[in-house]
């Protein structure tokens, strides 16, 4: 027994020079950043704006800043697995299978729960106190909370990259092949931990927003009065809160297993292989939903805005939302087919299936009639919507087709089931992360995106992505099964090729869009935007400036109808005067806390001491997070006063700048 | 230090459990159904743990359903009638169920304000979870010395992995119960510390609910099959 357990020098990987210059490359960026940081004084002011910070919108930036991180790193991966598969057409290529295989079990595992998880969580916490017109979430510090521990997991994937290994077992890590027996490295290891942190955190993110969103909305607004973004949040919470803890409890009996010798899925003494397969989807299909549910509800305050009308079927789309959310939980077992339960059970799931797709068709329809006898404008959000409601589309009929258990018999494990869930999931939930991240970075930060290069990076990453999965449709089709490391039919190279080729493009799509970063944040005088709405918005969101005061908005608004800003904007262009006339009153807000920082600091600690079983340090992990619950728990003033002559400074400002924009538009009529 | 009510009525409470003041001039008495605003405090803490208890409740049908597939694998093993001590299992139900009844006792304290009572009927609770938890770990490791530890069939491992996870619970709810006692001492009857309260005697209530299905499904029905 060391003092370090497992660790030593050997989980360095020095004898492969992919990993171990990847891992270099990234020490020495962050190594740089930090140097810069320091050099320019900018620690006191992130600890105290951003790190510490439990303001729903900070909180959910720095979400979206860690997504879109992680999004790059999953891309990396995609990217080495594509020329892979290119290079290894009768040949070894440059990947060893071992290194390959965690290539691709870190793609998914990066891509769901690091970079697409967090852009939606991010978005929904960043709009939807601000829709629902009040000042913050229900549990603020808790928020923070949630990020740092998503952040925790994030880090010890990636440290896994330079200090031992990935899981080499696919994104999930379905048993025997994750036990000991088969995975006796550390790869699972780090998997079952990142994974159980950050899945603690997204739970509670769960539990926050859904009290957020039932029992805390401004005066008025009614459950029917609800955005469409809040009710698919609300709809997409709810799963979360039902269906995390299925993945806490699954990997909590795969941890079992590994660690002290349990029977959960073993090949021996009575383990149940397929019952890991059932828990872990019984979470997994709900996941699907968690992630594209925001996203639908992302297009729906989309395609409203830029068609200038209210959206078409208010109610329809409540339902149909609500109707997903319930029988997301009633076709599992369309993952496994193949399983043998037989030919009941599964016509009974390949119903079910079919039948989830009556909601999003109602959705689909209630989009495109939203636009029908609109004034359509074209801006970029708008653009991502529609590339997403034509590919979505057909995503959705290859998914219907898998849905009949027959053809799933053919087609599971192909890369045509890989293209349709890169079909859904990149049109519904990446292009949906786009179109809001579009949409609302004018709220975030008071100035819009520069609209040539985010179109140009729109048309390159659509055509991309066509050229990607298209060609991984038809090689399915011809018989390729999913995670080859090295290809040996001729007839599979030129699909392979068009493929990779469409990667090339999709990196050109990513440049484009960093591209356009950079360029808006360097010409952000001249795309400031001074009204609060720049995109002619009929939710309560534009009603306040950009960004946003701390306490968001001066006075609760009182809400009377759907589309309460729309009516606000009306009425105002009706009396010519925007402003209420009511006196301001002081306003508390919560104290910014590093509780969420530290209590992730020692989760990872935690984590990385159990990965390498190194136990004094876990303990010395778990002191140390139950003296921060202690510490956080004993503070005497959670909350400040900001004055009302303070908020009615900060009002006034807006106010103007919201007159004069009335002022200068016509309402229809 | 503080003279407010508190009940379970909200709306008088509510006024003085909302230092935030999240909801603003509006907020007064609204119930978060929408027509007046974001709820008091009180409400939005008490109904987030209640969203957070169905979620563990969740996690525990989890473990019980893990359980019930492979309650007969045992691998040629022992079974849970060869095992289980009915005796002792009634015991630990006496003793979990009187602990509910005193926790309750110990927020009946709390309203009347009267410090002493409210840390007596704490700290018997406390004691009854504590003799509930000597128990449990004295009936687990009766069954490791009889071979019969959960690496000896898939069965034992779902057993030790359901009670063992109801267990692990109890032991955070006495940490939380030591915190909270010190922390009700030093800082008295404060809004935010009887909204912990509140909280904590929902937690322990939800253990008892768990327990009983425990006892039912495993126990019960383990020793007579």
């Amino acid at each position: 027994m060391t003092m370090l357990g497992k660790l030593d020098w050997s989980a360095i990987p020095f004898n492969q020079p992919i990993p171990l210059g990847a891992a270099l490359g990234v020490f020495l960026a962050a190594a740089a950043m930090l140097g810069w940081m320091t050099v320019k004084g900018y620690w006191p002011y992130l600890w105290r704006e951003w790190i510490t910070s439990v303001d729903h919108k900070r909180i959910g930036v720095m979400y979206i800043v860690l997504a879109m991180l992680m999004l790059l790193r999953g891309f990396i991966d995609a990217i080495m697995m594509r020329t892979q598969q290119v290079l290894a057409i009768h040949g070894p290529g440059y990947l060893p299978p071992e290194h390959y295989d965690q290539i691709f079990s870190a793609h998914g595992t990066i891509m769901i729960f690091f970079a697409a998880m967090p852009f939606m969580i991010g978005l929904m916490n960043f709009v939807v106190p601000l829709q629902l017109g009040i000042r913050d979430v229900a549990f603020p510090t808790l928020n923070s909370v949630s990020f740092w521990l998503t952040a925790s997991g994030a880090l010890l994937v990636n440290i896994s990259l330079v200090i031992g290994e990935f899981a080499r077992t696919g994104w999930l890590p379905y048993a025997p092949l994750s036990e000991t027996t088969y995975s006796p490295g550390v790869g699972v290891d780090y998997y079952l931990w990142a994974i159980q942190i950050s899945g603690v955190g997204t739970l509670l993110t769960g539990v926050n927003l859904v009290t957020t969103i039932l029992k805390m909305r401004a005066p008025g607004m009614g459950y029917l009065r609800m955005p469409m973004f809040c009710w698919t949040s609300l709809a997409s919470n709810l799963l979360i809160v039902a269906a995390f803890p299925i993945l806490t409890a699954t990997l909590a009996m795969l941890t079992l297993d590994r660690y002290l010798g349990f029977h959960f899925f073993t090949n021996e003494a009575g383990g149940n292989q397929m019952m890991f397969v059932n828990l872990i989807w019984a979470w997994g299909h709900p996941e699907v939903y968690i992630l594209v549910l925001p996203a639908f509800g992302i297009y729906s305050e989309v395609f409203s805005t830029f068609s200038s009308k209210p959206l078409f079927g208010y109610r329809s789309m409540v339902a149909a939302t609500m109707f997903i959310c319930i029988v997301s939980f009633m076709v599992w077992l369309h993952h496994f087919f193949t399983m043998g339960a037989g030919a009941d059970v599964n016509a009974a799931f390949g119903i079910a299936t079919s039948v989830i797709a009556v909601g999003t068709g109602v959705k689909i329809y209630n989009w495109l009639f939203t636009m029908y006898g609109g004034r359509v404008r074209f801006d970029t959000p708008m653009l991502w919507a529609l590339a997403f409601v034509t590919t979505f589309t057909v995503g959705g009929m290859t998914g219907v087709l898998l849905a009949v258990p027959p053809a799933d018999f053919v087609l599971h494990n192909s890369l045509f089931l890989v293209a349709h869930f890169h079909n859904v999931i990149i049109s519904g939930v990446l292009f949906g992360a786009f179109a809001g991240f579009t949409y609302w970075f004018p709220k975030a930060f008071g100035f819009r995106l520069h609209e040539g290069w985010g179109k140009a990076a729109f048309w390159v990453t659509l055509a991309g992505y066509i050229l990607v999965f298209v060609p991984l449709y038809i090689v399915g089709l011809l018989g390729m099964t999913r995670r080859l490391q090295h290809i040996d039919m001729d007839l599979w190279a030129p699909w392979l090729r068009v493929a990779a080729f469409g990667v090339l493009v999709m990196i050109a799509g990513a440049a484009l869009q960093i591209t356009q970063l950079l360029v808006s944040i360097r010409r952000r005088d001249k795309l400031r935007d001074e009204t609060g709405d720049p995109w002619d918005g009929r939710s309560l969101e534009w009603s306040t400036s950009s960004p946003p005061p701390v306490f968001n908005y001066a006075r609760l608004p009182h809400v009377e109808g759907e589309e309460p800003y729309w009516r606000i904007k009306q009425r105002a262009s009706e009396e010519h005067s925007p402003d209420r006339g009511e006196a301001y009153e002081p306003i508390e807000m919560p104290r910014n806390s590093p509780t969420g920082f530290v209590t992730a600091f020692f989760s990872t600690l935690i984590g990385f001491a159990l990965i390498w079983h190194i136990w004094w340090l876990a303990v010395v992990g778990f002191i140390g997070a139950y003296a921060t619950f202690v510490i956080f728990a004993w503070r005497d003033h959670g909350d400040y006063e900001i004055p009302a002559n303070e908020v009615a400074r900060i009002d006034h400002d807006h106010m103007a700048a919201r007159s004069t924009l009335l002022r200068s538009r016509e309402r229809p009529a | 230090m503080t003279n407010h009510a508190f009940s379970s009525d909200i709306s008088p409470a509510s006024q003085t459990l909302d230092p935030h003041e999240l909801g603003g001039h509006a907020a007064r008495s609204a119930t978060g159904h929408g027509e007046g605003g974001p709820a008091s405090k009180f409400v939005t803490v008490a109904y987030g743990f209640w969203i957070f208890l169905l979620s563990d409740i969740i996690m525990f049908s989890a473990l019980f359903a893990a359980y019930a597939v492979l309650a007969k694998a045992t691998a040629g093993g022992p079974t849970g009638k060869d095992l289980f001590e009915p005796a002792r299992v009634a015991v630990q139900t006496g003793l979990l169920l009187t602990s509910s009844f005193t926790g309750g006792l110990a927020t009946l304290a709390a309203y009347r304000r009267s410090m002493a009572a409210t840390q007596l009927w704490l700290f018997v609770t406390g004691l009854l979870g504590a003799a509930f938890l000597f128990l449990e770990m004295q009936e687990f490791a009766v069954m490791i010395g009889l071979q019969a530890g959960p690496s000896r069939s898939a069965f034992l491992s779902a057993f030790f992995a359901l009670v063992g996870c109801h267990g692990a619970h109890v032991s955070l709810g006495l940490l939380w119960l030591g915190t909270m006692m010190a922390q009700l001492w030093v800082k008295g009857f404060r809004a935010d510390i009887l909204r912990r309260l509140h909280c904590f005697g929902l937690f322990w209530h939800a253990l008892d609910i768990i327990w009983v299905a425990i006892f039912t499904l495993v126990y019960l029905l383990g020793a007579s099959s």
